[in-house]
């Protein structure tokens, strides 16, 4: 029972990883409708802009502000630069765009800053929490960020007018501009957006895993399950999706006896299709109503 | 006084004397193979530049700047290495375009230092069936040294079995009653090294009570320790890249975990492991190693090492010190020059595997005191030899004599 | 977002495309056949070997093909169906002691078998979610290869060694030529078929379900059978695909079918166009050469140059070579009527 308890708390742990980067994930597909594949790497090259200006002596607070602004300017710049001229493409086309994208950050990334493992710091520091020894105040801290950045989403989303804008932009365009909302800059908004809370997860992510240039490989996979789980257009799924992928994962991983160890990704994969067979637009997604 | 006839012989004689003489200097001249003439050496190679392992792809570089010092100072016997480099994303199939390409297209004399097991797994029924030597491949699987079936193929580094039969030995003498965790990484090199374990633990292999695999696209291993922490074990054996090894550092911490720790050798670098760890996580750690790391102050005034830090700031300014991939790349690319300078004028395929299997007792700059490479016609493993080591404050302290990693009793 | 999806309105994922488009003319195919036949005698061996490999992604890019361009699903696991393929003829060659050619059907019977079952909880998901679960497919291929219990038969994380088989009745070939016509015999076989399945009422089946799925099972197509039929062949010719290139390659190693492989296959479809199956071998050239030039290039920026050729690429010809092949064709017109 013990080990179960255990697993469960750690599970939650590594969870909060998967919530915050599936906050991303969500964000992008709000505004643009496409998984954006580079978004991991944006958020590992956004990390490490905040970890090189700690290097220079930025204090970390600083730091992390203006990591925020450079990512959200980065984001726009992408996408004004980059994928507005692909915006009447196919959409296997703008896949590759974010394939490409994702080539480019990474090299880049690996070329600046070499492979070697960093350490980053955390403002939340390392000691147990409340006493647990499986929980590290960081992991709290992480827990207690996520779900602040839902809230302040949620709330976005609900009542600011900005907020109302890009839904109704990403949902339906062309009534959206009849209204007179600009619906270029709302997709420019949404990367900006979905690039600052990137960032932000690639802050509380890199004092876990070490920073490098590979960091958010597997946390994107991870981040997209959580999302597609928790349905891709509920924040509030993305995160309870990140949880349930981070505790079920390790559950299986020790429970199923023999291969459960080795296909814990893929019996996390599995989940998720069972249930999106059962629930096409996930745990907390508005089911999609075909009309023709 | 000599005849006019018995002159006209001696004279004769003598002449023939002396064609023959020539005659077997000339045969004693120099000898090529594709890849190799009078200026020239073509050496191949086959790296990670991209993709899962780019990490290693440093390695490829610091070689490069290497040899390029080596041209810069006049070569070797006057000839200039010309280093082709190719990547092949840590993909067997693009590994084996490549090294096609070396021997089909650049035409190298041979293809040196190529990484990762499944790579050389390859191309190696391919290198050996066109008797191109596939020499010092960078991966520490056990398979390399198998002069018989594979005379055309040798590795370099301690084979990953015999560094875990150096800690099977150690732990049935000191901690016969050991209850041993593993953590493994589950590819060729995590299996390689459960297997030495086991069979240098031979019939106390049950002294291992839990085995945790983990794949590298996982974030982080932080639940495999809390799974291992639950097992009672009280030796931890960490068979693990240098990310996740800092994490399990860390991680053993923070849950307050205190078994004896010891880490494999790829990821004892003090710098990309510890450093970012916490050298206060880290105390007591064990490991063990055949070079020198390029963070440790016990080396700062080391003759080797000198010439190495001088070689990163003249010839390799990116390159880090503190990464171990560095200082292997130099330690190899400097065996490789003394292969090549033994082969003389002689640059057949046939004479370099041949040379490369003579090594006596050589030492490159990065090798800890004592550590020597040898090989010959029936050992294809130039370094055996480990010393084990403890961390202790911010560094590594050896213990022990350096000890050779053979299954023996 | 939306809980109403306009079906009808949206742009389509993937466009119309008339039956003429679908394959080259006449003349320029026999064209491209001759290049393709006559090339292998003036080249050396290392280059037949990368031809042969160009033809046998080019199977796999024209299985994709089929998938995406004629049925309208995504896939981005393609890289699991060409593993099992490998593994298949790998383990019948070495195993078994097979002969080579034989294995080929095999693996292909196998792998349509496979991806029909997978076809079928993939038929409730579309877009992106079928992109995700393909996504899935091919994340756990290499770690199911990697599996314990399988290691007897798939060599673990070792892999197995294949033996390239040797041009039959003593021709006076080598071994890489005879490998290269048999490739490009299987290679044209299948497209001959592709081409006529695609004409054929499944195929007119299969586009009815890319472009309006609602309505085509108004019409009464039966889009289930369709939809896991054209996963099936697809994943069977992906599964040809693969033995060829185990034995091409002569190894086959979990290492060799990850993520990156059906990500490449994927851009493989995109650069050389959906729908258009002579556009293949576009799509081919480009997953295996267009690396090669990004390292030419700068060893330690190879991504990111790659990157930026990909942008290229999808900047000039948003819509693929099948731009370049329309302009190329209407070049040729030009040269006809002069």
């Amino acid at each position: 029972m013990e080990l179960f308890i255990n697993q469960v708390l750690a599970g939650i742990a590594t969870g909060a990883i998967y919530a915050c980067m599936a906050l991303a994930v969500v964000m992008i597909y709000q505004a643009i409708d496409h998984l954006n594949f580079a978004q991991g790497e944006m958020a590992m090259f956004s990390t490490f802009i905040a970890w090189q200006l700690m290097q220079w002596g930025v204090p970390y607070w600083w730091a992390f502000l203006l990591t925020l602004a450079f990512s959200f300017a980065g984001g726009i710049a992408i996408e004004r630069l980059l994928f507005k001229p692909l915006a009447k493409a196919p959409v296997l086309t703008n896949v590759a765009g974010f394939i490409a994208l994702f080539a480019i950050v990474n090299s880049i990334a690996g070329l600046t800053w070499d492979f070697t493992i960093k350490q980053f710091p955390t403002p939340f520091g390392s000691s147990p929490f409340l006493g647990s020894q499986l929980i590290s105040t960081h992991q709290a801290g992480m827990i207690g960020v996520t779900l602040g950045l839902l809230i302040l989403l949620y709330l976005f989303f609900q009542f600011t007018r900005i907020g109302l804008a890009m839904r109704a932009a990403a949902s339906l365009p062309e009534s959206a501009r009849l209204v007179g909302i600009n619906t270029s800059w709302m997709i420019a908004l949404g990367w900006g957006m979905a690039s600052a809370i990137g960032a932000i997860a690639g802050i509380l992510i890199a004092p876990v895993v070490f920073l490098e240039p590979n960091m958010m490989g597997g946390v994107l996979i991870y981040g997209f399950a959580a999302a597609v789980l928790g349905g891709l257009t509920s924040p509030l799924g993305a995160v309870v999706g990140g949880f349930l992928v981070g505790v079920f994962e390790n559950i299986a991983g020790t429970y199923i006896p023999g291969v459960g160890n080795e296909l814990k990704l893929p019996i996390a994969l599995a989940l998720i299709i069972t249930v999106l067979v059962l629930k096409p637009a996930g745990l907390f997604g508005r089911p999609i109503v075909k009309r023709v | 006084m000599l005849s006019g006839q018995e002159l006209r012989i001696a004279a004769f004689s003598t002449a023939v004397i002396a064609f023959a003489a020539t005659a077997g200097s000339a045969l004693a001249q120099k000898r090529y193979d594709t890849g190799a003439t009078d200026t020239e050496i073509k050496i191949g190679n086959i790296m990670p530049y991209s993709g899962p392992a780019s990490a290693y792809g440093v390695i490829g570089k610091t070689e490069a700047a290497y040899f390029k010092k080596i041209n810069a100072e006049g070569g070797i016997k006057g000839r200039k290495i010309n280093f082709v480099s190719y990547d092949d994303g840590y993909s067997p199939p693009k590994a084996v375009e490549q090294a096609r390409k070396l021997v089909e297209s650049d035409e190298v004399l041979l293809v040196f230092n190529a990484l990762g097991t499944p790579s050389n797994s390859a191309i190696q029924k391919y290198l050996n069936a066109k008797k191109v030597p596939q020499l010092f491949v960078a991966t520490g699987a056990t398979k390399w040294n198998d002069p018989k079936d594979l005379p055309w193929t040798m590795g370099w580094q301690p084979s990953y079995q015999s560094e875990a039969r150096i800690y099977a030995k150690y732990l049935m003498k000191e901690k016969p009653a050991a209850k041993i965790a593993i953590l493994y990484q589950n590819d060729d090199f995590g299996k390689d090294y459960l297997k030495g374990l086991k069979d240098g633990l031979g019939a106390k292999a049950s002294m291992i009570i839990a085995e945790e695999s983990y794949e590298t696209s996982e974030p982080t291993i932080d639940n495999h320790i809390v799974k291992l922490k639950a097992t009672g074990a009280d030796v931890f054996l960490s068979v693990t890249t240098p990310k996740f090894a800092a994490q399990a550092i860390k991680k053993l911490a923070e849950i307050d975990w205190k078994p004896l720790h010891i880490v494999a050798n790829v990821s004892a670098s003090v710098g990309s492991v510890i450093k970012p760890a916490g050298f206060e996580n880290a105390q007591g750690i064990l490991s063990a190693a055949y070079a020198k790391d390029g963070v440790d102050s016990t080396w700062e005034n080391d003759p080797g090492m000198k010439k190495f830090f001088t070689f990163l700031e003249k010839n390799f300014p990116e390159g880090n010190r503190l990464d171990s991939s560095v200082v292997y790349g130099y330690g190899v690319a400097q065996t490789l020059a003394k292969v090549i300078e033994m082969c003389g004028d002689n640059l057949t395929r046939e004479n370099v595997m041949k040379q490369a299997a003579s090594l006596k007792d050589f030492a490159p700059d990065t090798m800890l005191p004592g550590v020597k490479l040898t090989t010959t016609a029936t050992d294809f493993a130039p370094i055996e030899q480990l010393q084990m080591m403890r961390f202790k404050g911010d560094k590594w302290e050896r213990f022990g004599d350096v000890i050779s990693g053979e299954l023996s009793n | 977002m939306s809980a109403i999806e306009e079906v009808a309105t949206e742009a389509p994922a993937v466009e119309a495309v008339p039956k003429r488009a679908m394959t080259l003319g006449f003349g320029t195919s026999l064209v491209v056949l001759g290049l393709l036949v006559i090339a292998p005698l003036f080249v050396k061996n290392f280059i037949v070997f990368q031809l042969t490999m160009l033809l046998i992604y080019a199977l796999a890019v024209l299985a994709l093909n089929i998938l995406t361009g004629g049925s309208g699903q995504f896939s981005l696991g393609q890289s699991a169906f060409y593993a099992v393929g490998a593994y298949t003829s790998a383990i019948l060659m070495e195993h078994v002691g097979m002969n080579y050619a034989l294995t080929l059907p095999i693996a292909g019977i196998i792998c349509f078998a496979f991806g029909f079952l997978f076809g079928q909880p993939a038929l409730r998901l579309s877009g992106i979610y079928l992109a995700l679960a393909t996504f899935a497919l091919a994340v756990a291929m290499p770690q199911l290869l990697k599996l314990g219990v399988f290691e007897h038969w798939t060599g673990g994380v070792q892999g197995l060694v294949v033996t390239k088989p040797d041009a039959p009745f003593g021709l006076p070939i080598s071994q890489d030529r005879w490998l290269y016509y048999f490739t490009l015999v299987v290679t044209i076989g299948i497209y001959i078929a592709s081409v006529n399945l695609l004409r054929s009422r499944s195929g007119r089946a299969f586009m009815a379900i890319r472009d309006n799925e609602i309505a085509a099972s108004a019409m009464g197509v039966d889009v289930a059978l369709y939809k896991t039929l054209a996963f099936g062949v697809s994943a069977g010719i992906t599964g040809v695909a693969g033995g060829l290139g185990a034995i091409a390659v002569q190894f086959v190693a979990p290492d060799g079918y990850t993520i990156t492989l059906a990500i490449s296959l994927f851009l493989g479809i995109v650069v050389g166009l959906v729908e258009q199956l002579p556009a293949s071998i576009v799509g081919s050239a480009f997953i295996i050469f267009v690396p090669n030039i990004a390292e030419g290039i700068s060893k330690g920026l190879s991504g990111a140059v790659f990157g930026v050729l990909l942008f290229l690429v999808i900047f000039l010809v948003p819509h693929g070579a099948r731009q370049v092949a329309i302009v190329a064709q209407q070049l040729i017109g030009k040269l006809k009527k002069n």
